[in-house]
C-alpha cells in the first residue's frame, strides 16, 4: 500500500475541483486531486456549455443572477479561448404568460444586466430559426463555453504549479481521530490498488456525489437530485443562444457548440445516482417542448443524447450552514466535528471560479496562509493538448498544416492522427491508461455522425500502431467506447440515425462479432 | 407523362442488395424476363463473406460449426424466421447457384462441404462464415495449421492495423510476424483508399513494387496477409501473380467497409446479370408502384424523377432495411416505404433498442420487418396477402436478426430462391406475359 503526503485533498474532478486546485496552487499550497472517473465526468460534461449572463435567474435568484453576471464577465476576459461570445436571446411565443415577459426588462435591469428589446421582426431577422409566431425578445450577454477545455486548461495549469492528480481513483474511506480526518483511504480502479492519504485539509468537490463522499466521513449532507438530459443536434441551427421568456421549465435553452447546436434540459428528481442515461422518453419531452420555440426541430436530426445530474442545495434549511447564495453552499465540516474537511456543493458552471474562490479561502484560513487568491486576475493560459474538444478547430488547423500524411482518424470531425499525440501527451502527464474513451473525451472524436463505429476502429488501430494498446485489450477497449456512446444513440434513433445505427450494428456485430467477444 | 419509356416484363426485381441480384439472378435463368431496379445500398458494405448461419441463440452466442445443424435448431426454435418457410435442399440449391454464378463472373468462393469456417477480421477477432472468396481462403488454412505467416498493412490505409490483427488474433495463431508497406509510388503520399489502391494493383508493375517490398521480410514464413485490396475486376487473377513473385500462399483480410470486397461483388453481378438477360436499371429508384387494370403493377422508376414506366405482372420486394432504404422510421414507427405494407416492430419506441449495445439478445428493432405467408407474400393489416403477385425476400422480412444470427448471404439467397419459385408459379398459372 502507498503513502502520499499533501496539504489539501480534492476530491473530484469536475469543474469545482479542477478550479479550487488552480486557485490553490496558484497560492503556493500543495494538492492532490482525486477523481472516481475522469475530468468532467459528472455534470461538469454534461451540461449545456452555456456561460449564463445571469438573465435566466433575475427572478428566481437575484444573487445567483448577479453572480453568473460578474463571473461570466471574468470569464470572457481570462479563458476567451474557451468562450464563444455568441450573445443570447430571450424570446416568448403567442401563449407565454404576459406578465413574466414584462417584469423582465426590470428585473434584468435591477441585476445590473443588460437586455436590449427587440422588436420580433428584429429577432427573426437575427435567428431565422425562430418560430414566427414570437411576441417578444430581448437580446443578452450570454455566451457559448467549452467546460472540457475549460477544466483541462484548470488542471493543466494547477498541474504545472504544483498540483497532483489521480484520475479513475475513488474515496474508500476516511479515517477519523480528533476532530480530524487523519487519513483518506483511496483505491486506484485500474490497478485496484489502494492508497492513503495524509492531508492537512480535505475538500469534498464532488458534485453529485458529494452526499456519498460525506457519508464515508459520518456527515449527512442535504442534496437533491435533479437529473437534467439534453440533445445535440447535427448541425448548428442558430448563432446565439436561445432562451425561451417564460418560468423555468424543460427544453427551453438552445446553445450552440461550435458546429452543433445543444437543446435541453428536462429536470426530473431521482433519488439515486445509478445509470444517469438519458431516455426516450426524455428525448420526446424535450421535442415537444421546444418546437413552440424553434419549429424546425421537429425536423432535424439529432446526434446524441446525454444526461447529467444537478446536485441542488435545499434552500430553506438553516442547519445546512452559511448559504454563499441560494446557488451553491460551502459547509465547514467544523460544525459537523470534523475541522478539517468541508464540502462545496450546489452552483454552476459559470460560478466555478467563485466556488473555487470562496472554498480556498476557508482552507487558506485554516492553513494559516493569508495569500489572497488570484483567479480574479490571472489568465487562464491555454494548452495544446486541451484544445481539441472545440468543434471546428480540428479541422482548421489539419487544413492549415495541409501535410497529406497526418491521417484523418475521425472523419465525421476531422480529427488528425497528429491531434491525438498531443492529447496522449495530456493523458500521460493525467497518469491515466491511453484508452479511446479517456481520448473521445478530450476530442471530438467519437461525435460526429458516425457515434464512434469508423473513427473507434480507425483510433484503435492507430494506437496498435503506436504501440499504447497491446494483446487484446483494444477489443475491451472499443466495446467499452461504443457503449458508451451508445447509451447517447439510443434516445435518438430514428430516420437517418437510425440508418446510421444499423450500419455501426453491421460493422460491430454483423463483421467483427464484437456481440461474441466477453472482452478478454 | 404518357411519353414516358413503358417496358413490360414478367417480373421486376426491386433492390440491388443480396436479395435482389440474386432473384434477378434466379428469376432470368428460369426464362422470366426479369427488370432489376434498385440504388447501390447496402452491397458496397459486404465483407465478401457470405454467411448462413453462424450464432444460434443469440442470446447464448452459441457459434456452430455445421451450419445446416444450426438452421434446423434455429427452425425448431423460431419457426417464425424466414429460413423455416423454406426446405435446407432449397437454400443448398440457392447457394450453390449464385456460388457458381460469381465464379462464372471471376469471383470464385470457396469453403468446406456443410461446414463453416472462420476467418480473421481486420480487428483481430474471429468471424464464422459459409463462404470465402478464394482471395481470402489461404490464410483460413494458415490459421487453422498455426502456420507463421507475415501480415502486412500499408501506411495511409486507415483502419487496417497488421499489428492490432496480430496482438488480438495471435494467442490462438503464433508465429504471426507484421510489416508496415511504404506503397508511396503506387498510391502518392498520404491517405491510400483501398479502391484506387485495388485498381493500381491490376498492373503488373505495381505488384512487383508491393512483392519488393514484401521481398526481405519472408524468412520463415509460409504464406502472406494482406487487406482485401488485390484488385477489383480480377481478384484471383491478381492474387495468382502476387503468390508467384513471393513463391508463398497469399491471402486477403477484408478491411472496414465499405471496401473493395463489396465493390467486386456488385461489378461480378451487375456483368453477370447483363449477360443473362437481367435489364438493369442501377442508380435508379421506383417513386410510385400501383396497379393497373390489366393486373399488373405499373412502377415508375428513375434516377432523381420518373424516367421509364415498368410493367410487371410480379414483383419481388428486396429493398432491404433502414440502410438499404426498404424499412424507414420517424420517431413513432417504423414503415416500409414503397407500397406502405404493415411492419412487424415492438409498439413503442422504447423498445426499439437495448440499453446496451452489445446486449446479447440484439435489438427488437432489428427483428422488424415484413411478416409474409408461406408463399413469401407480404401480409396486410388482416394478415392475408397484400397483394397475390407481390413477394418479398431479404433483411426486409421479419422476425430475423442477421446481424446477429450471421445469416444475412443465406437468408437473401435462400428468400431470392423462395420468392422466385412463388412468383414462377404464379405467372405460370397466368399464362406469358400480357403485353
Amino acid at each position: 500500500m502507498s503513502r502520499f503526503e499533501t496539504q489539501v485533498l480534492i476530491i473530484g474532478g469536475g469543474i469545482t475541483g479542477v478550479g479550487l486546485a488552480r486557485d490553490l496552487a496558484l497560492r503556493g499550497v500543495a494538492c492532490l486531486l482525486v477523481e472516481r472517473r475522469d475530468i468532467c465526468a459528472g455534470a461538469s460534461g454534461a451540461n449545456h456549455g452555456l456561460l449564463h449572463s445571469g438573465a435566466r435567474y433575475v427572478r428566481s435568484d437575484p444573487t445567483a443572477a448577479v453572480e453568473c453576471r460578474e463571473e461570466g464577465a471574468l470569464i470572457k476576459s481570462l479563458a476567451p479561448h474557451c468562450i464563444e461570445e455568441t450573445g443570447g436571446l430571450f424570446v416568448a411565443v403567442e401563449g407565454d404568460d404576459e406578465r413574466h415577459i414584462a417584469d423582465f426588462p426590470g428585473l434584468c435591469a435591477r441585476c445590473g444586466i443588460e437586455a436590449a428589446a427587440l422588436s420580433p421582426a428584429e429577432a427573426l431577422t437575427l435567428e431565422p430559426v425562430l418560430s414566427e409566431r414570437l411576441t417578444a425578445a430581448y437580446q443578452v450577454p450570454d455566451a457559448a463555453v467549452d467546460p472540457f477545455q475549460l477544466a483541462l486548461d484548470n488542471l493543466t495549469d494547477a498541474m504545472d504549479h504544483g498540483t497532483q492528480v489521480m484520475l479513475h481513483s475513488r474515496v474508500a474511506g476516511f479515517e477519523c481521530r480528533d476532530r480530524r480526518i487523519q487519513e483518506v483511504r483511496l483505491v486506484h480502479a485500474p490497478s485496484g490498488a489502494e492508497i492513503l492519504v495524509a492531508a492537512e485539509q480535505v475538500v469534498n468537490a464532488a458534485g453529485a456525489w458529494a452526499r456519498e463522499v460525506a457519508a464515508l466521513a459520518g456527515i449527512e449532507l442535504k442534496l437533491l437530485y435533479s437529473k437534467g438530459s439534453l440533445l445535440i443536434t447535427d448541425r448548428r441551427l442558430a448563432r446565439r443562444v436561445i432562451n425561451r421568456l417564460r418560468p423555468a421549465s424543460d427544453a427551453d435553452i438552445l446553445v450552440p457548440g461550435g458546429t452543433v447546436s445543444i437543446l435541453g434540459t428536462t429536470s426530473i428528481p431521482i433519488e439515486t445516482l445509478d445509470r444517469i442515461v438519458p431516455t426516450v422518453a426524455e428525448s420526446e419531452t424535450i421535442l415537444k417542448a421546444a418546437t413552440a420555440m424553434v419549429p424546425s426541430l421537429e425536423h432535424t436530426r439529432f446526434i446524441r443524447a446525454y444526461a447529467g445530474v444537478r446536485p441542488l442545495v435545499p434552500s430553506a434549511a438553516p442547519a445546512e450552514g452559511r448559504s454563499l447564495s441560494r446557488g451553491f453552499a460551502l459547509r465547514d465540516h467544523a460544525e459537523d466535528g470534523l475541522d478539517n474537511f468541508a464540502s462545496i456543493v450546489g452552483g454552476k458552471l459559470t460560478t466555478f471560479r467563485l466556488m473555487a474562490e470562496k472554498t480556498a479561502d476557508l482552507v487558506c484560513a485554516r492553513l494559516g496562509i493569508h495569500r489572497p487568491g488570484v483567479t480574479r486576475t490571472a489568465v487562464l493560459p491555454s494548452f495544446a493538448a486541451n484544445q481539441w474538444t472545440r468543434a471546428g478547430l480540428s479541422p482548421r488547423i489539419w487544413m492549415e498544416a495541409g501535410n497529406p500524411e497526418d491521417l484523418l482518424l475521425c472523419e465525421c470531425e476531422m480529427v488528425p492522427a497528429s491531434a491525438v499525440e498531443t492529447i496522449l501527451d495530456g493523458i500521460r502527464r493525467q497518469g491515466i491508461p491511453v484508452n479511446l474513451t479517456a481520448i473521445g473525451r478530450r476530442s471530438r472524436i467519437g461525435k460526429g455522425t458516425c457515434q464512434g463505429a469508423f473513427c473507434g476502429v480507425r483510433l484503435s488501430a492507430h494506437l496498435y500502431d503506436r504501440g499504447e494498446l497491446s494483446g487484446r485489450r483494444g477489443l475491451a477497449e472499443l466495446r467499452a467506447f461504443l457503449s458508451a456512446r451508445w447509451r447517447g444513440l439510443r434516445p435518438v434513433l430514428w430516420d437517418t440515425a437510425l440508418l446510421q445505427e444499423e450500419l455501426q450494428e453491421a460493422l460491430h456485430c454483423g463483421y467483427f462479432g464484437l456481440d461474441l467477444e466477453d472482452g478478454s | 407523362m404518357s411519353d414516358r419509356p413503358r417496358v413490360t416484363c414478367d417480373l421486376c426485381v426491386i433492390g440491388t442488395g443480396m436479395a435482389g441480384m440474386s432473384a434477378a439472378l434466379f428469376a432470368a435463368r428460369r426464362g422470366l424476363a426479369t427488370a432489376l431496379v434498385g440504388r447501390t445500398g447496402e452491397i458496397i458494405f459486404a465483407t465478401g463473406l457470405l454467411d448462413l448461419l453462424g450464432v444460434h441463440p443469440v442470446e447464448a452466442g452459441r457459434v456452430w460449426d455445421d451450419p445446416w445443424a444450426g438452421i434446423a435448431a434455429l427452425v425448431h426454435d423460431l419457426p417464425q424466421h424466414p429460413y423455416a418457410r423454406i426446405s435446407s435442399n432449397a437454400i443448398r440449391s440457392a447457394v450453390d447457384e449464385v456460388m457458381e454464378f460469381l465464379d462464372a463472373n471471376g469471383l470464385p468462393y470457396r469453403g468446406r462441404p456443410d461446414r463453416n469456417v472462420a476467418v480473421v477480421t481486420s480487428l483481430g477477432t474471429l468471424k464464422t462464415t459459409y463462404r470465402v472468396p478464394l482471395s481470402y481462403w489461404a490464410g483460413i488454412e494458415a490459421r487453422e495449421e498455426r502456420r507463421p505467416c507475415l501480415l502486412a498493412d500499408i501506411q495511409g490505409l486507415k483502419g487496417f492495423s497488421a499489428r492490432q490483427i496480430a496482438a488480438t488474433a495471435g494467442g490462438a495463431w503464433p508465429g504471426l510476424k507484421t510489416i508496415r508497406l511504404e506503397l508511396s509510388g503506387v498510391q502518392g503520399a498520404g491517405e491510400v483508399f483501398p479502391e484506387r489502391l485495388a485498381r493500381s494493383l491490376e498492373l503488373d508493375s505495381h505488384r512487383r513494387t508491393l512483392a519488393q517490398a514484401l521481398g526481405p521480410h519472408l524468412e520463415g514464413v509460409r504464406a502472406v496477409g494482406l487487406p482485401a485490396v488485390l484488385g477489383v475486376s480480377r481478384p484471383t487473377a491478381v492474387l495468382a501473380a502476387i503468390e508467384a513473385h513471393l513463391g508463398m500462399p497469399v491471402f486477403e483480410i477484408p478491411t472496414m467497409p465499405p471496401g473493395v470486397a463489396g465493390l467486386r461483388l456488385k461489378e461480378a453481378f451487375e456483368r453477370g446479370l447483363a449477360a443473362t438477360g437481367v435489364m438493369l436499371y442501377l442508380e435508379n429508384r421506383v417513386f410510385r408502384a400501383s396497379r393497373t387494370g390489366a393486373g399488373a403493377f405499373q412502377l415508375e422508376l428513375g434516377r432523381t424523377e420518373p424516367e421509364v414506366t415498368i410493367h410487371a405482372p410480379a414483383v419481388i420486394l428486396a429493398t432491404g432495411r433502414f440502410m438499404g432504404g426498404g424499412l424507414a422510421a420517424d420517431r413513432h414507427r417504423v414503415r416500409e416505404t414503397l407500397f406502405d405494407l404493415p411492419v412487424h416492430q415492438p409498439d413503442r419506441r422504447e423498445e426499439w433498442h437495448r440499453m446496451d449495445f452489445l446486449d446479447p439478445r440484439g435489438h427488437p428493432v432489428n427483428r422488424a420487418g415484413i411478416d409474409v405467408d408461406a408463399s413469401f407474400r407480404p401480409l396486410n393489416a388482416s394478415g392475408r396477402a397484400a397483394d397475390p403477385q407481390l413477394f418479398a425476400a431479404g433483411s426486409i422480412l421479419a422476425h430475423q436478426d442477421w446481424m446477429r444470427m450471421k445469416c444475412g448471404s443465406g437468408l437473401a439467397m435462400a428468400t431470392a430462391w423462395a420468392a422466385v419459385a412463388q412468383a414462377q408459379r404464379l405467372l405460370a398459372q397466368r399464362g406469358p406475359a400480357a403485353a
